[in-house]
């Protein structure tokens, strides 16, 4: 019979659960400004998932990556993220909850299929570890492949950045249970990467849509064989 | 050594915001002599990585792999760096500062990537040369800028994504053995790679091709590479196509070379060579039938990141070299590609080879060499193309893989055709034009000029030193330190 989960293994486990369940949300959240708020909600999750690792295995560069990761990740890019979008994000809201290739419930249901393809893939590693959370991994499996469909799914610009920042965020889950001790200088290098993308993303998204005056991806057609 | 190194990191980051602050003629003259002190200090770096691989401040190392590749880029900022004073002749100062600031950030990100002694640190150094291009790509301002820009970013993101997850694996896989406190260092993981859990060392290789192949462009995750190589400015399409791709590849090297050490070579061969014939002839199939030049080029560069990827896979070491030789010359050749075709892309005013004729005689200098450089990028001896290609199929002959050679041959045969067809049309159908003779600017034919002195070099006979250089890092490529 096995031995009930630790704290650390318990928590890994629950806050990766609701990190799959927000990317599904995203998935089929229609309004950006709703899918930047939960994009916030779980990026903060992986915040207080370093802290529990940081106090469980006692390792304290995880309070200052979890403070980086918080400060970036729930403030700085979904602020930026909003500056960026502006008028258009509260504009294009009709739009973008069209902005599916498939039906919404097609959408979904290929998400649930990559989603079990993603977890059991993951599962079947063969990684077991005292010290690896091995459900936390194959949920942050599952993650990857629902960012992914989002990234396909939606139609506009700023959902399939979110799609990509949430890719991120299933990485960076995957890091933690993997890679904890990983150093920190490395850590925030990864950070400060993804906070030059998100500018990046912001600026071609604002470029595109001052051109195409729409977030729909729909016209982005003219380049082909 | 370790000044050459910290001057070849940060000269392009000085130049770049140097750039964007002076008048645009002082930014071109700058980012030149940036080009050419960087392509010295690789020079001087060469011994030095030849004699022996040496660590720096924990996170650079320079050895004779990152070395290859760090000659291409620095030939080719070098070279571009030139050709751009011509191109941008024209343009409004402040277009010409964001292109010399993006420009130099970018040269300088893939400086600095071959010199990363961590598999983290190359990640965002690689990472860094996508978000920097992509705004280098959208800098036209046209529509299918707009369009081609928004595809790399999104694509070549997704694809670092999955690299992201491959070096976290690598680094599960190395703590088992280093330990926890593990940096990611490259050849420690290759040192122990014998003991190392093999089950995330195949994924982390399978997730480095995969994620790193999007940026090489290997099909099926190449579908981001000719919009961005056709939209871009052309100097940006000649680094792309010339230095960007193969700093890619030197990425999946680096894991490929810890699989290797940890799984035995067949896997990761095997994965190399599904990715590379799959490159191939998809490339030299879309090779026909293109009627923008640039995207013409975009489909060549598909194909040679194919012939990498399966020159690596015969394993021999004649093809290792040929494989290293290959990215020299692929540089050279398809930097010189993309330079003249920017030159008729100016002076037709269109990108649409249909409205490109006679120019041979419109353009005395520019027309010949554009041939001359797309039958070296052809592998026409003395190329140096010719060279690496034959001592690939060499290789593979050798080692016994028969079929994937013969493959190579007949398909590099098939792109060739496509090449030659298109553009010879373009330089020597004659139409009844009354424009006179005359090339835009001296500057885009200079650089064009020194990358075919280099091919016919690397050709005819490349510097021992050289030789010995591309010598130790196939010797790397095999397994040793």
């Amino acid at each position: 019979m096995n031995a009930a989960p630790g704290v650390y293994q318990g928590a890994a486990d629950v806050i990766a659960a609701l990190m799959l369940l927000l990317e599904f949300g995203m998935l089929r959240q229609a309004l950006v400004r709703d899918q930047v708020r939960l994009y916030a909600t779980q990026s903060a999750m992986i915040s207080v998932l370093a802290i529990v690792i940081a106090a469980d295995r006692n390792l304290p560069d995880l309070y200052a990556l979890a403070a980086l990761s918080a400060a970036l990740k729930v403030f700085a890019v979904p602020l930026v993220l909003r500056r960026l979008l502006g008028r258009p994000a509260v504009e294009e809201t009709r739009g973008v909850a069209g902005s599916y290739t498939l039906s919404p419930a097609s959408a979904v249901l290929a998400s649930i299929v990559l989603a079990a393809f993603g977890f059991f893939c993951f599962g079947s590693l063969g990684i077991h570890s005292a010290d690896v959370p091995v459900l936390a991994l194959s949920l942050a499996g599952a993650m990857v492949f629902v960012a992914f469909t989002l990234m396909i799914v939606r139609r506009d610009v700023a959902s399939q950045a979110i799609g990509f920042f949430s890719l991120e965020n299933a990485i960076s889950l995957a890091s933690l249970v993997l890679a904890a001790e990983l150093p920190l200088l490395i850590e925030t290098a990864f950070l400060f990467d993804l906070l030059l993308a998100v500018v990046v993303f912001g600026m071609l998204i604002r470029a595109h849509h001052s051109r195409a005056e729409s977030l729909s991806t729909a016209d982005l057609t003219r380049l082909r064989g | 050594m370790l000044g050459v190194i910290l001057a070849i990191l940060v000269l392009p980051l000085a130049v770049a915001i140097a750039s964007f602050l002076a008048p645009a003629r002082v930014a071109a003259g700058i980012t030149i002599v940036s080009g050419i002190a960087c392509f010295g200090l690789v020079l001087a770096l060469i011994p030095h990585a030849t004699r022996g691989a040496t660590t720096y401040l924990s996170y650079l190392r320079a050895d004779s792999l990152s070395c290859v590749f760090l000659l291409a880029t620095a030939f080719l900022y070098a070279a571009v760096a030139v050709y751009a004073a011509g191109y941008l002749k024209g343009r409004t100062d402040r277009y010409a500062r964001r292109f010399y600031l993006g420009f130099n950030v970018f040269a300088g990100a893939m400086l600095a990537a071959p010199l990363m002694s961590s598999l983290a640190l190359l990640w965002i150094a690689i990472e860094v040369t996508t978000v920097v291009s992509a705004l280098l790509v959208a800098i036209e301002d046209t529509d299918g800028a707009a369009e081609a820009s928004w595809k790399y970013v999104l694509i070549a993101s997704a694809g670092l994504g999955l690299a992201l997850l491959a070096t976290i694996f690598a680094y599960y896989a190395g703590a088992q053995v280093l330990g926890a406190h593990s940096n990611l260092a490259i050849q420690p993981l290759i040192s122990v790679g014998s003991r190392l859990p093999k089950t995330p060392v195949r994924l982390a290789f399978l997730l480095a091709v995969l994620g790193y192949g999007t940026k090489v462009g290997l099909v099926p995750v190449h579908t981001w590479l000719p919009d961005a190589h056709s939209e871009a400015p052309t100097p940006v399409s000649a680094m792309l196509s010339g230095a960007l791709l193969a700093t890619s590849f030197y990425a999946i090297l680096r894991f490929y070379q810890i699989a290797a050490a940890t799984l035995g070579s067949g896997f990761p061969r095997g994965t190399l060579l599904v990715f590379g014939i799959a490159s191939l002839l998809l490339a030299s199939l879309y090779v026909f039938g293109q009627r923008d030049v640039k995207r013409l080029l975009a489909y060549s560069s598909v194909e040679h990141m194919g012939i990498l990827a399966i020159g690596v896979s015969f394993g021999a070491p004649v093809a290792l070299a040929g494989v290293l030789l290959h990215v020299l010359a692929h540089a050279a050749a398809k930097g010189n590609a993309f330079m003249g075709a920017g030159v008729f892309t100016v002076t037709y005013g269109t990108k649409q080879m249909s409205a490109m004729r006679d120019g041979l005689r419109l353009l005395p200098w520019s027309g010949p060499l554009f041939l001359l450089s797309i039958f070296a990028l052809s592998a026409f001896p003395p190329s140096g193309i010719f060279r690496s290609e034959f001592e690939i199929v060499a290789g593979g002959l050798g080692h016994g893989d028969y079929a994937a050679a013969a493959v190579l041959v007949v398909v590099v045969t098939i792109a060739f055709i496509g090449l030659a067809t298109s553009t010879t049309n373009v330089l020597l159908s004659p139409v009844p034009a009354e424009q006179a003779p005359g090339e835009p600017s001296a500057w885009m034919v200079v650089p064009v000029l020194a990358g075919l002195a280099v091919l016919v070099l690397l050709g005819v006979h490349p510097p021992g030193e050289l030789t010995n250089l591309i010598t130790q890092a196939a010797a790397q490529l095999r397994g040793a330190p």
